[in-house]
């Protein structure tokens, strides 16, 4: 069984129809990229997937795990084991990032989060990361650069351990080095947490030390292109102009 | 505190606030409704004044009826004073045991937590019910060192009977407003500490007041003086459970900070909502001295609340760290005011209002720069986060600086809680609610860490609660 089934899903913002029936089936465990021109679609599939009240949705239905859940709250598909590293992850004062990722986890599971073990793999996880200690006390992504926002996404990331990691933009804005590190997350969610990744780019970057099963063509609200890694040569060789010209 | 201590004051309603114990029974006096000459003076006559004190109350008293009310600020209308007791006590004295308090206004005291704070936090504790202390108690090895903490009555007589009189309401006088004269014909109760120079008390002193008589007034005066390179940490509880008629609380806070010493003053005030909060606090603070305000604003229908500090003395700081709540039906008035006389003086403003359900908050500040207060430096921010659009939310700030050296920083911020970061917040699991809350506690949680643990508990239940409409 798929672990997401995406079936003929549209959705609007503002009533501007953006996504105009996608399909999209994701196994258990495995690494799928959506590439494509800006402007394609790519986020809004991101949001509509996770459940951003503001993208509504037009048609189609979205299963996760067998169940439908196009009419989740994102606090459930959350719960249920989805997650969504944000392309421009907001700022929340007063709530340190640790303290934060505790309670969270402690919603998602409805269980108390022992602080000793909780502590131990946030460290191993910062250190993966390349995150300074101090961030773990710091209020969730205030005042942090570009590039320790999007650590703070791949920690949190790490730390939940969700079924099914959508990672929108992760690599925008970042530089070669910064890259390389959140790469480095990405994969040890891969190896070791067994998750499955949808990962939205439009670059290549984040992908040169990562496996990847499927990639996504999304050109105008379509998926325009489906293959194997062989994909990613061809845009990095010729862009998106082949496929924005047959859109 | 363990896990499972958290979880259940976390667990706590309205009802912690609310219970209320009925007094009509035969072991409560309380004295007629109104204001008159005749009351003032049968409150004295049952206070045992001296007799500087009872002609005292009776100039106040006749303040009070010549000075207007304010001309500004919530309407206070609905307080009538002649349907308020200004004086209710329990027929029993106050003790120094809790074994030896009335089972009635024990059982009170333990629901709010007051004797398990005493015992695992604090140095010493003042419980008021209504008009009286019926409890005092300071810790053996802090009494040893000097300090002073008792009810100001037996101080009055004691041998602090100068010293209360060198410094009662006179920093406050009553010629200040209308309740500042109605406080000082009426007011029992209340704290009296000194410390003694060079004293470091480690632990804090906490006074708590609850006001359970229907229709009631509390006018309870704290009195501090923290003598030359002394410290004290001082904190102010205050609940009541809801009437559906006004009650009235107009206390009055004097403060005096000496050469080098420091005084840090928190309040947690979860009043009723039909409380008439008209508090008056203020600070003196001599060279080189510290005055810090931590104040949580949570209840009353209408609060008039400025913690007023006259930096008098060269190099004296004051740090004011503020935060209201007005939900439903409050309108609440508060901020803080200083007046800067001292070189090199310094003060640090720094206010958080929250706004629901058709709830009104004003920040209301004055900083005066006087002639005197060469290189002055003043920092004042103001934040407001508006739960929705129909509570209101104004800044007023004033300022009047007479040197031309002052460093003087000025910002304020009107925010809502932004669709966004609901939605973050609940992509990692959070529901919506909770997503609120959450936002709602880290704005507060720079006033929240100022306090300590407990209050910073009973802070973060008081906004859940507010959040839910409770």
């Amino acid at each position: 069984m798929a672990l997401l089934e995406v079936n003929g899903l549209s959705a609007a913002v503002d009533g501007q129809p953006i996504l105009q029936g996608i399909d999209l089936t994701i196994e258990e465990g495995s690494t799928h990229v959506l590439m494509g021109p800006n402007g394609a679609g790519k986020s809004t599939l991101g949001f509509a997937l996770m459940g951003n009240p503001r993208y509504e949705i037009t048609g189609g239905s979205i299963r996760f795990g067998g169940e439908e859940i196009t009419e989740l709250s994102a606090d459930k598909r959350a719960k249920a084991g989805m997650f969504l590293s944000f392309q421009n992850p907001v700022e929340v004062p007063g709530v340190s990032l640790s303290n934060f990722i505790r309670n969270a986890e402690h919603m998602q599971t409805g269980q108390p989060v022992k602080l000793f073990g909780f502590q131990k793999q946030m460290k191993s996880a910062m250190e993966l990361l390349s995150m300074d200690e101090t961030y773990a006390d710091r209020d969730l992504n205030v005042g942090f650069s570009g590039g320790e926002k999007k650590k703070a996404e791949i920690l949190q990331m790490l730390m939940l351990k969700p079924r099914l990691a959508i990672l929108d933009e992760t690599d925008s804005g970042l530089d070669v080095d910064a890259v390389r590190t959140v790469s480095q997350g990405v994969r040890a969610f891969q190896q070791e947490g067994h998750g499955a990744l949808l990962i939205i780019t439009h670059s290549t970057r984040i992908l040169e030390a990562l496996h990847v099963d499927t990639v996504h063509i999304l050109v105008k609200g379509r998926i325009v292109e489906t293959g194997d890694a062989a994909l990613i040569e061809e845009i990095n060789a010729r862009g998106f102009e082949r496929f924005t010209q047959e859109a | 505190m363990s896990g499972q201590e958290k979880q259940t004051v976390a667990d706590v309603d309205r009802t912690l606030y609310d219970f209320k114990d009925d007094e009509s029974g035969s072991s409560f006096y309380r004295i007629e409704e109104g204001l008159t000459r005749d009351i003032v003076l049968q409150v004295s006559e049952e206070k045992h004044d001296p007799d500087w004190m009872r002609d005292f109350r009776l100039k106040c008293l006749e303040i009070y009826q010549n000075t207007p009310m304010v001309p500004w600020g919530p309407s206070i209308e609905a307080l009538d004073m002649d349907r308020i007791a200004t004086y209710v006590r329990h027929k029993s004295d106050m003790k120094t045991s809790w074994e030896d308090v009335p089972e009635e206004i024990k059982n009170t005291f333990e629901r709010l937590g007051i004797p398990k704070a005493e015992r695992e936090s604090l140095a010493g504790v003042g419980a008021q019910y209504d008009s009286e202390l019926v409890y005092h108690n300071v810790r053996e090895e802090v009494a040893q060192t000097g300090v002073v903490y008792t009810d100001l009555e037996s101080a009055l007589r004691g041998e602090y009977a100068e010293m209360i009189r060198a410094h009662f309401m006179h920093l406050v006088p009553p010629t200040d407003h209308k309740f500042a004269a109605l406080h000082g014909a009426v007011w029992s109760g209340g704290s009296f500490v000194y410390v003694p120079k060079g004293v470091h008390v480690d632990i804090p002193l906490q006074s708590y007041f609850r006001l359970n008589a229907k229709g009631a007034g509390q006018f309870e005066h704290t009195l501090i003086i923290v003598d030359e390179g002394a410290d004290l940490h001082f904190i102010e509880g205050c609940s009541a459970p809801k009437y559906n008629v006004a009650n009235l609380h107009a206390g009055c806070v004097e403060l005096y900070v000496k050469k080098g010493a420091k005084l840090r003053y928190s309040t947690i005030e979860n009043w009723s909502k039909n409380m008439y909060n008209l508090n008056t606090k203020r600070a003196l603070v001599e060279e080189d001295g510290i005055m810090e305000w931590v104040s949580g604003s949570f209840g009353s229908a209408v609060s008039y609340l400025y913690p007023s500090t006259i930096l008098k003395g060269a190099r004296s700081r004051m740090d004011y760290t503020g935060i209201t709540f007005s939900g439903e039906g409050q309108d609440l008035d508060t901020g803080a005011k200083v007046v800067m006389q001292g070189e090199d003086t310094s003060c640090v403003i720094s206010s958080k209002s929250i706004t629901k359900s058709g709830g009104i908050g004003t920040y209301r500040s004055s900083v005066m720069i006087g002639r005197t207060a060469h290189r002055a430096r003043a920092s004042i921010s103001c934040d407001s986060l508006m739960l929705d659009s129909i509570s209101r939310t104004d800044t007023i700030p004033a300022m009047e600086v007479l040197t031309d050296d002052a460093d003087i920083g000025h910002e304020a911020r009107v925010g809502r809680i932004s669709d966004e970061a609901v939605f973050y917040l609940m992509s990692r699991g959070v529901p919506e609610a909770d997503a609120r809350a959450m936002i709602v506690a880290g704005f507060a949680d720079s006033v929240s860490k100022e306090l300590p643990l407990e209050y910073a508990v009973e802070m973060n239940n008081l906004i859940k609660l507010e959040m839910s409409g409770g």
